[in-house]
C-alpha cells in the first residue's frame, strides 16, 4: 500500500510538472494573451482525462473486463451520428450548431440514451461472451460510422468541412462556458463516486460475492452505466472522441498500481491521462510544432495497444 | 428461522426445483444431500437472493427476503458458492477483510480485524494470509473463501459444497469448525455435502432432494438408513456402526446403471 503512495505521488508529480511545463513555457511576450488561453487547454484536458478515466475504469469493473470501454461499444460512432444529423437536417447555420449549449446538451443526451438502450440488450442477466460484446460494438461502431458517412456524402461541401472539425478531437478550440458546465458535471460525479468507491471494490468480486455482501447489485450497476455513459458523454461532447484513450490510461492503471481498490485506480488512470494528453500536447505544439494533432497520435498508439491486449488476452484464454 | 415456502424454479420450461417447501431449524446444522443436478444450489441460490424463484417465497423472520434491506441482510446470511472464481488479484487477507464489507463498510476497525485474524486462524491460513489466491492450492483457496464466509460472522451461514478440493484432514477441521459455530456461538449452518458420511457424522437434520423435488427431511438418524438412502440415491447402501457414528458403506454397492 504505502509502495502504491509513492506511484501516485510519482504520477502526480509528472502530471504538475507536464501542467507547469505546458503553462509557462516559451511564453515571454504575449503573457496576456498567452497564458489564459493555456489554462483553457489545460482544463479541458484534465476535465477529458479525468472524465473518461473514471468512466472507463468503473464501466470496466461492473462488466467484468479490460478490453471493452464506453468508447469502443459505440458511444463515440453515437457522437458522430447525432453531430452529422444535426448538419444533415438543421444545417450549419441552425439554432442546434449555433447555440453551443443545445448542442452540447443534446450530444449528451443522445449518447447517453443510446449506450442505456444498448447495455440493457447487452448486459441482461444471461451472460453474454466478451467477445460477442466486442464483435457487437464493432459491428455498431462500423454501422453508425457508414451511416454518418453516407449522409456526409449527400452533405454540401462547405457544410462538411465545418461538420469535419467537429468530429476530430480537439482541445484548442474548447468553449469556456462549455467547460465549467463540464467541471460541473463532473463535480457531481465525484460526489457520487466518493460514497459507491468501497461498493465498486466490492462488485468486482462479481455479482454472487457482492450480492452476499450486501451490494444492491443490479440496481448499482445500472447507476454505474449511467454514471459511466455520462461522464463519456461530456468528454466528447467538449473536445470530440478519443475513442481508444481510455482503454490505455485505465489499463496502463492496472498494470502500474496492482491493487482492487477504485480510489487508487482512477486516481492512478486520471493522473497518466493528464500526463499523457498535457505532456502530449506539449510535445505536439512545441516539439512537432503542429504537423499532426494529439487525438492522431493517441489513436495511433491506442489502436495498437488495444490489438496487443487482445492478442494477450486471447492466449491467456486458450 | 429461515422458511422455504413452495418454492419453484423453472430454467426454460424445465422445472429444476419444484415446489419446495422447508424450515431451517436455528441452531442447527442442516446437511442438503441428492445427486448432482438435484436442484440443491438452485435451491440454496434462492434462499440467499443470488436468484429469483419464480413461485414460492423464502422468510427470514417471518419476512420475504425481497423485503429485507440488502446490507441488512447481509449481516444475517452469508453464502459460499459452490465455484468462485474472482478477476481481481487479491491476497488471502484481502479476500478475507471483504467478509467485513456488510459492517465496516470497507473501513476496518480494530474489531473487524479481530474478526479476521481469528477466520484466518481457523482456517489455518496465518502462514499464507499475505500470498495472493492466484499463487496457491485449490484446497487453499477454497479455505480462504470460506474464511471470508465465517468473517462475515452471520446468524446464518450457507455453504455449497464447501469440502471440495479439501483433503481429509481438513474437511473434518471445517466440519468441527462448523460444529463450534453452531455449539457455542449459536449459528445455523446450512451445508450442501455429497460425503454422506460428513453429512451422517455432523449434521443435526438432513434435507434429501431428487430431480427438483423434496424426498426427505427430517433428523440425521431418520435418513440415514438404507431404505431412505436408496429413495435419494437408487443405491443399496450397507450403514455400519462405529463408536456411535452410522458410516455408509457406498463404495462397492450395487449401482442401476440409467
Ligand atoms: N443457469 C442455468 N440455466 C439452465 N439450467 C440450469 C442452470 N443452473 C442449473 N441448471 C440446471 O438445474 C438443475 C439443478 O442444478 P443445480 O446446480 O441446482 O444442481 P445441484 O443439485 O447443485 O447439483 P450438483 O450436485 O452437481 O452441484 C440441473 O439440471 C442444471 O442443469
Ligand atoms: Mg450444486
Amino acid at each position: 500500500m504505502r509502495n502504491n503512495s509513492t506511484k501516485l505521488i510519482f504520477l502526480a508529480v509528472l502530471a504538475i510538472i507536464c501542467i507547469l511545463l505546458y503553462a509557462f513555457y516559451d511564453i515571454k511576450g504575449g503573457f496576456d494573451y498567452a497564458f489564459p488561453k493555456r489554462m483553457m487547454r489545460i482544463g479541458a484536458m484534465v476535465v477529458t482525462g479525468v472524465a473518461i478515466s473514471y468512466s472507463t475504469v468503473v464501466f470496466q469493473t461492473i462488466t467484468h473486463n479490460r478490453i471493452l470501454t464506453p468508447s469502443v461499444m459505440g458511444l463515440d460512432s453515437m457522437y458522430q451520428v447525432v453531430q452529422t444529423l444535426i448538419y444533415f437536417f438543421a444545417g450549419s447555420l441552425s439554432i442546434w450548431v449555433l447555440n453551443k449549449y443545445l448542442n452540447f446538451g443534446a450530444s449528451i443526451i443522445a449518447m447517453v440514451l443510446f449506450a442505456l438502450i444498448l447495455y440493457r440488450f447487452l448486459f441482461r442477466a444471461d451472460k453474454h461472451p466478451i467477445y460477442l460484446l466486442l464483435l457487437i460494438g464493432m459491428i455498431l461502431g462500423t454501422l453508425l460510422g457508414s451511416f454518418v458517412t453516407f449522409l456526409q456524402v449527400l452533405i454540401d461541401p462547405l457544410e462538411y468541412l465545418s461538420l469535419q472539425s467537429r468530429l476530430f478531437a480537439s482541445f484548442t478550440k474548447v468553449n469556456a462556458d462549455l467547460l465549467y458546465i463540464a467541471i460541473g458535471i463532473l463535480f457531481i460525479a465525484f460526489i457520487y463516486g466518493y460514497r459507491i468507491m468501497g461498493k465498486l471494490d466490492v462488485m468486482s468480486l462479481g455479482r454472487e460475492n457482492a450480492i452476499n455482501l450486501g451490494i444492491n447489485y443490479d440496481r448499482m450497476v445500472m447507476n454505474i452505466l449511467i454514471l459511466s455513459s455520462v461522464l463519456i458523454a461530456t468528454s466528447t461532447a467538449l473536445v470530440g472522441p478519443i475513442t481508444f484513450f481510455g482503454l490505455i490510461v485505465a489499463n496502463l492503471s492496472y498494470q502500474y498500481l496492482v491493487t482492487y481498490k477504485h480510489s487508487v485506480l482512477i486516481l492512478g488512470a486520471s493522473l497518466i491521462s493528464i500526463i499523457a494528453l498535457v505532456g502530449g500536447q506539449f510535445l505536439v505544439e512545441h516539439i512537432f510544432e503542429l504537423r499532426t494533432t494529439l487525438s492522431v497520435i493517441i489513436n495511433f498508439i491506442g489502436g495498437i495497444y488495444f490489438i496487443y491486449l487482445l492478442l494477450k488476452e486471447s492466449r491467456s484464454a486458450g | 428461522m429461515i422458511e422455504l415456502k413452495g418454492l419453484t424454479k423453472l430454467f426454460g420450461k424445465k422445472p429444476v426445483v419444484e415446489d419446495v417447501s422447508v424450515t431451517i431449524e436455528s441452531g442447527m446444522i442442516t446437511s442438503f444431500i441428492g445427486p448432482n443436478g438435484a436442484g440443491k444450489s438452485t435451491l440454496l441460490s434462492m434462499v440467499s437472493r443470488l436468484l429469483d424463484a419464480d413461485t414460492g417465497e423464502v422468510l427470514l423472520d417471518k419476512e420475504s427476503v425481497k423485503k429485507w434491506k440488502s446490507s441488512e441482510f447481509s449481516k444475517r446470511v452469508s453464502i459460499l458458492k459452490q465455484a468462485n472464481h474472482i478477476n481481481v488479484r487479491l491476497t488471502v487477507r484481502e479476500l478475507v477483510s471483504f467478509g467485513r464489507y456488510p459492517y465496516s463498510k470497507g473501513h476496518l476497525t480494530a474489531e473487524d480485524e479481530k474478526f479476521v485474524d481469528q477466520a484466518i486462524e481457523y482456517m489455518n491460513l496465518t502462514e499464507m494470509q499475505d500470498k495472493f489466491l492466484d499463487e496457491l492450492s485449490g484446497g487453499q483457496r477454497q479455505r480462504a473463501f470460506i474464511a471470508m464466509v465465517i468473517a462475515q460472522d452471520t446468524d446464518y451461514i450457507l455453504l455449497d459444497e464447501p469440502l471440495n478440493n479439501l483433503d481429509m484432514k481438513h474437511s473434518v477441521q471445517i466440519m468441527k469448525i462448523l460444529r463450534k459455530l453452531v455449539d457455542e456461538l449459536g449459528k445455523t449452518v446450512v451445508i450442501v455435502l455429497h460425503d454422506i458420511n460428513f453429512a451422517s457424522v455432523y449434521s443435526d437434520r438432513i434435507v434429501a432432494l431428487k430431480n427438483g423435488k423434496l424426498v426427505k427431511n427430517g433428523p440425521t438418524h431418520e435418513i440415514i438408513n438404507s431404505d431412505a438412502l436408496r429413495e435419494i440415491y437408487d443405491m443399496d447402501i450397507p450403514i455400519q456402526e462405529q463408536n456411535g457414528c452410522r458410516i455408509c458403506v457406498y463404495f462397492n454397492s450395487h449401482t442401476e446403471a440409467k
